[in-house]
């Protein structure tokens, strides 16, 4: 993989790795020479950096910034550090955030959640990754700090592109603010094992009991994470809750599929990508409109 | 750029040349620690876990430089005698190239939890990849040593890594892609540094 690294290190080659003290610190740095790389858990780039397919001459760990590494209760929402790894909300916010939680627990192996960040897998922004489902379905808020200040945008602005994103040179992700679940929550993930696995396609669906409102959030079946807002609008029967009939469901499951904008590539065809979330969708929504009408019989 | 970090419990240095090197190849080339194995450098495989801080990670993809003021254990100083023994007496060691990044993410779940069920085993070992033993034995040695642990007969910690039996120790040396591990019990001892120490690791797939 690497170059054989001479028996005696003498001179160290000239380049740069900061380990700022605070955030202020890491975005004077990052204003000073914007083509230095963040680090946060390393998981995508290091890989990256291994396999050579880039070079940094600086980066910058995020790893030390404690204000990064922690979240906090808001009131209705929880803000989540960008460098919290995902191992962490797993553990601390399953119960306030049913389906980051979910979408985080199948993020790659333990070894790799305890690294993982939610702020990494925001600036790679591949439409893949699973932190993005959840953060659509719910209404999330992506907080972006540069020198010039602090800038909110939300999730479902924040994706351009395949690996690409509004975030700018100079700037990083700060936190993600995300809605506490009103209601029943669910992330379903299409692959060919229960780790490990990039997404075929994924789906995340969120039942707001207060607003009497869906979210959803599609990933992996399109050049960014897609909302499905027309599946979003179904025509629920919150005064006769058991008539969500197989027709409801099945009709709900048509409009995600519909909403996707999937490919053929190494993982899927796009017509089994349509397909499975179709199946997904179904199975999310009878599954989130069962435990909250249990719940309030 | 000098990294100064705890590794195995000794303050150890180490004079890295590139902002991106990763603490699989410090401790592999630099410091001579080759019990930490490299079959990917991609985070798929696991054969690199070492415990940073106490938490499970893939070695490759950890920057040294992240490292300064941490605490490093490889399998040689994570792994407390009963899990090691368990391994042996199970039959979950084959060609042992995936041996010491289990050993550790063993050891590490052991440690949370005392007596952990099959589903737990598996999802704590997902990251973990073994091309011979087809798991069974691995999952068998965790119990058995989960029983060693819990009966109290022993917990005294390894740090000694000539402890090791030498055929357990000593799996294919700096073995190229993961493709061509074979099992390599005769494989010398994995002890002197030399300048052409690095694995030619495989391509990306
Ligand atoms: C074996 C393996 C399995 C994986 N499985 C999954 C999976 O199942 N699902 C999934 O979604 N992903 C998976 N990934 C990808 C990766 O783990 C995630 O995308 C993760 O969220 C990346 O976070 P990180 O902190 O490790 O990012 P890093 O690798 O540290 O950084 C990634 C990029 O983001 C930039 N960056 C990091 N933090 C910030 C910040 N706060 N502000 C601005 N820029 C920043 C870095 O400069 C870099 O360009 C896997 C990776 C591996 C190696
Ligand atoms: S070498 Fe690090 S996970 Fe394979
Ligand atoms: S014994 Fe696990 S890879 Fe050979």
């Amino acid at each position: 993989m690497t170059a054989p690294v001479p028996a005696t290190t003498t001179a160290p080659a000239d380049f740069e790795f900061h380990r700022p003290a605070d955030t202020a610190e890491a975005l004077r740095l990052l204003a000073q020479r914007p083509e230095t790389v963040p680090i946060a858990g390393g998981t995508d780039l290091m890989v990256a950096v291994n396999y050579r397919h880039t070079r940094p001459a600086a980066m910058l760990d995020l790893t030390g910034l404690a204000e990064l590494r922690q979240w906090t209760d808001e009131g209705a929402s929880i803000r989540i550090g960008a460098g919290v790894p995902y191992a962490r909300i797993v553990a601390e916010l399953a119960t306030v955030l049913p389906s980051l939680a979910a979408a985080s627990r199948t993020v790659g192996s333990p070894q790799i959640r305890n690294r993982g960040t939610l702020g990494g897998n925001l600036a790679t922004a591949s439409p893949a990754g699973d932190g993005h489902p959840p953060l659509l379905a719910t209404g999330a808020c992506v907080e972006i700090a540069s020198l010039e200040g602090t800038r909110t945008v939300d999730a479902a602005d924040f994706y351009t592109g395949p690996k690409r994103s509004v975030l700018e040179p100079g700037e990083l992700v700060t936190a993600v603010t995300v809605p506490k679940a009103a209601g029943p929550q669910q992330f379903l993930k299409v692959g060919t094992r229960n780790a490990m696995v990039i997404a075929v396609c994924s789906l995340a669906v969120s039942l707001d009991l207060d607003r009497r409102r869906l979210g959803t959030g599609i990933g992996s079946a399109g050049p960014t994470p897609l909302r499905a807002p027309e599946a979003e609008q179904i025509d629920l029967p919150w005064a006769a809750p058991s008539r969500l009939d197989d027709a409801l469901l099945i009709e709900f499951g048509r409009r995600v599929a519909a909403a996707a904008r999937p490919i053929d590539d190494v993982r899927s065809t796009a017509e089994y990508r349509r397909h499975a979330l179709a199946v997904c969708a179904a199975r999310a929504l009878r599954r989130v409109w069962t435990a909250a009408h249990e719940r309030s019989a | 750029m000098r990294v100064t970090m705890r590794v195995d419990g000794a303050d150890t240095a180490a004079d890295i040349d590139r902002p991106g090197e990763s603490l699989l190849a410090t401790l592999r080339d630099r410091l001579a620690l080759t019990g930490t194995k490299n079959a990917c450098e991609q985070g798929e495989c696991g054969s690199c876990t070492v415990l940073l801080d106490g938490d499970p990670v893939c070695a490759c993809l950890v920057a040294t430089a992240q490292c300064e003021g941490r605490e490093v254990r490889t399998v040689v100083g994570a792994v407390p005698r009963a899990v090691r023994d368990a391994f042996l007496t199970c039959g979950a060691v084959q060609c042992g190239f995936c041996t010491p990044g289990l050993l550790v993410t063993v050891a590490d779940l052991l440690e949370r939890e005392a007596d952990p069920s099959d589903l737990r085993i598996r999802e704590a070992l997902a990251g973990n990849l073994c091309r011979c033993t087809g798991y069974e034995k691995i999952i068998e040695a965790v119990h058995v040593a989960a029983a060693a642990s819990v009966s109290g007969a022993e917990e005294a910690r390894a740090t000694d890594a000539t402890a090791w039996p030498e055929a357990a120790t000593t799996p294919a040396v700096d073995a190229p892609a993961p493709d061509s591990v074979a099992p390599s019990a005769a494989a010398p001892p994995a002890t002197e540094r030399t300048g052409d120490a690095r694995p030619s690791a495989g391509e990306p797939q």
